[in-house]
């Protein structure tokens, strides 16, 4: 894919947050990836993996240590806060819980508008004809919905309501922070059904994490699995589904759930050491406490990231 | 053969609760039983009544709640409805333990582990620090955590999530109950962890023979974990039967449509979920009929009209309330 496909670019992305006398977090400790136009990637990983450190970062909010984020040829990073809030529109994201990210006081249709307002688009009646339009896009009546508030709404709905108010500004990227993980598997699946409506619909990059690899699958073109920080393996969808490379992506994949009896998951194979901190100086691999195939070249090499496939990254010094 | 006294007996128990003018039915008349040594699984959406239930059953619900008679509560012989507060409360804990599903706010954050733990057993148990501490020991030990010895001096915060959730179970089992309640135990934990934690449940549930419910609002959860489920919807029980034989013939509309909105590792990648359509229905205004009619794709005018009662046909111990039920064998 040539360079002017790429929506998003990321490199070397690092994010660190000062503790107190106890050093320095690191967080997100060095990625990079590409995410190309109309092309939905999954971040997964387990909590306190950086995750949503990184996806904040790529939003600016705050901005990030070191590194570059490069939306549309533009470097954010370098941006001052005036031309920053000038390409806001173009980037949005979505929140875990719905409920927390709306304000309880406003009603629908008037946190749907705000965007609009806020950037000073359109008239009064206009942005209401546009608000109740993407309701009636996300599944909200509008006859219904428009004068309530947060509070007369079920999570999904709220979570219907995030997405209009996200798409209002009519971004190329939407960013969506575990956006179902609070919902019922009912509501789940009406919640990954809409994005990806609106994805294809509208051509829209999207930066979906998630702790649950099964999910990821129904909704992305490619997956990005991270631990401590570090991006461990990437790949197309399928690829990582049916010949997973790197032990964390395997444990991820054997721990889901299944609905049949007969199918057990099977206890993780981790090792059940006390895994690293994001606080540790990490030398070597930082998945190598856990890891099953761990060796002394683990411990003193640090695996960067390299191609086994078309398109599949893995960070592994033994690969499966 | 008969079978022996079922440790736990719900009965027709309804929990109705009055908000304003309006009554929100929690719980509807709902009935089961529970023996020794076998593990419930509560499966339903937010808002189905799991977790009411579960309260309902440690005598916690809210205080403004109604308990309409005939319903009644049974452990072990003991109509829990009968008892004073003072002899419920002495049950709770003791010989009934609960597992919540976020151990953060479940554990005291300015509070050693140990002493948390040790709580319940000099409560209710009588034991003296040093006894409750050696036993404190032991039950890190069954629970899966490693160098008990400087872990019992940790604060919640010190720890990780599924370590949290250990040593919230290890609370729970301090004083030896007969009946666990796990009301969503990794729900707020990892995909990693969840295996983890509920192979840990279904070990320590076997060595003790406790019976225990499992709630979840994922039937992958629940799978191959109950002896037995029930699908709970608006406050009701609305399909129950062994486990494995609720996987292979589900009758009922509503456990099948849960059971569709699963992602699946066998589907094809990126195919759309099969979600159900709108939203569980208010408690406070409950349809006539069937309360799932609004949502069924097969709902026909009888389901709006007559509410169906738990029946059975073929097994006897698979009992679901439907009008137009999944045909047999339309699972596989």
């Amino acid at each position: 894919m040539n360079r002017s496909d790429m929506l998003l670019r990321i490199e070397n992305l690092a994010v660190e947050f000062p503790a107190g006398n106890r050093g320095r977090v690191r967080a997100v400790a060095g990625v990079s990836f590409d995410l190309a136009r109309g092309e939905a990637l999954g971040l997964v990983g387990e909590s306190g993996c950086g995750k949503s450190s990184l996806a904040r970062a790529i939003m600016q909010l705050p901005r990030p240590t070191s590194g570059t984020v490069a939306f549309d040829g533009e470097d954010l990073t370098a941006l001052d806060a005036e031309n920053l809030r000038s390409l806001r529109p173009r980037f949005q994201m979505i929140f875990q819980n719905p409920a927390a990210s709306l304000n309880p006081l406003r009603t629908i249709g008037r946190t749907i508008e705000a965007p609009l307002r806020t950037l000073g688009r359109h008239d009064a009646a206009e942005r209401t004809r546009l608000a109740r339009e993407m309701m009636a896009a996300v599944g909200l009546d509008p006859l219904q919905f428009y004068e309530r508030r947060p509070s007369q709404l079920s999570g999904g709905q709220c979570q219907r309501v995030s997405i209009a108010r996200a798409l209002m500004t009519e971004p190329r990227l939407l960013v969506c922070d575990e956006p179902v993980s609070s919902l019922d598997v009912s509501i789940q699946a009406q919640i990954i059904n809409l994005l990806r409506e609106v994805q294809q619909a509208r051509g829209l990059s999207l930066l979906f994490i998630s702790h649950d690899l099964a999910i990821v699958r129904h909704l992305c073109d490619r997956v990005a699995v991270m631990y401590l920080g570090k991006l461990c393996e990437v790949a197309p969808v399928g690829a990582l589904f049916s010949a997973p490379h790197h032990p964390y992506s395997r444990a991820l994949l054997a721990a889901i759930p299944r609905p049949d009896p007969k199918h057990r998951p099977a206890a993780s194979d981790l090792l059940p050491g006390e895994p690293f901190s994001p606080m540790d100086s990490i030398e070597g691999c930082s998945f190598r406490a856990r890891c099953p195939r761990a060796t002394e070249e683990c411990a003193v090499q640090q695996p960067e990231l390299r191609e086994m496939g078309a398109g599949h990254l893995v960070a592994c010094h033994h690969p499966s | 053969m008969r079978e022996p006294l079922p440790l736990l007996v719900v009965d027709k128990l309804s929990v109705h609760l009055p908000c304003g003018d309006r009554i929100v039915r929690a719980i509807d008349e709902v009935s089961f039983t529970l023996q020794r040594g076998q593990t419930l699984a509560l499966v339903g959406e937010s808002g189905s009544g799991k977790s009411m239930l579960c309260r309902a059953i440690m005598g916690l619900v809210p205080g403004r709640a109604l308990l309409p008679a005939p319903g009644r509560i049974v452990f072990a012989g003991q109509d829990l409805g009968a008892l004073k507060a003072s002899e419920r409360a002495g049950l709770c804990g003791r010989r009934i333990g609960m597992v919540l599903q976020d151990p953060l706010s479940a554990l005291n954050p300015v509070m050693k582990i140990g002493r948390q733990i040790a709580e319940p057993m000099r409560h209710h148990l009588g034991m003296s620090r040093d006894q409750a501490r050696e036993r404190s020991f032991e039950l890190l030990r069954a629970v899966g955590i490693a160098q008990a010895e400087t872990r019992i001096d940790c604060y919640p915060h010190q720890l990780s999530g599924g370590m949290r959730q250990r040593v919230v179970i290890a609370i729970a089992l301090a004083c030896e109950p007969q009946l666990l309640i796990a009301d969503e135990p990794t729900t707020a934990l990892d995909v990693t962890v969840q295996a983890d934690i509920l192979d840990l449940l279904a070990r320590l549930q076997q060595e003790r023979n406790m019976a225990m419910i499992l709630v979840s609002h994922n039937l992958g959860v629940v799978a191959g974990r109950a002896h037995e489920t029930a699908v709970m919807y608006a406050g009701r029980i609305v399909e129950q039967a062994p486990t494995d034989e609720l996987f292979a013939r589900m009758r009922m509309r509503y456990t099948r449509a849960l059971f569709d909105a699963i992602p699946r590792l066998d589907d094809p990648a990126q195919a759309m979920l099969t979600a159900i359509g709108g939203q569980s229905p208010d408690l406070a205004a409950l349809p006539d009929g069937c309360s799932f009619a609004p949502r069924c794709a097969r709902a026909e005018a009888r389901c709006s009209d007559q509410a169906p009662t738990l029946v059975s046909d073929g097994h006897a111990r698979h009992r679901y309330a439907c009008w137009f039920p999944c045909a047999v064998g339309a699972n596989t």
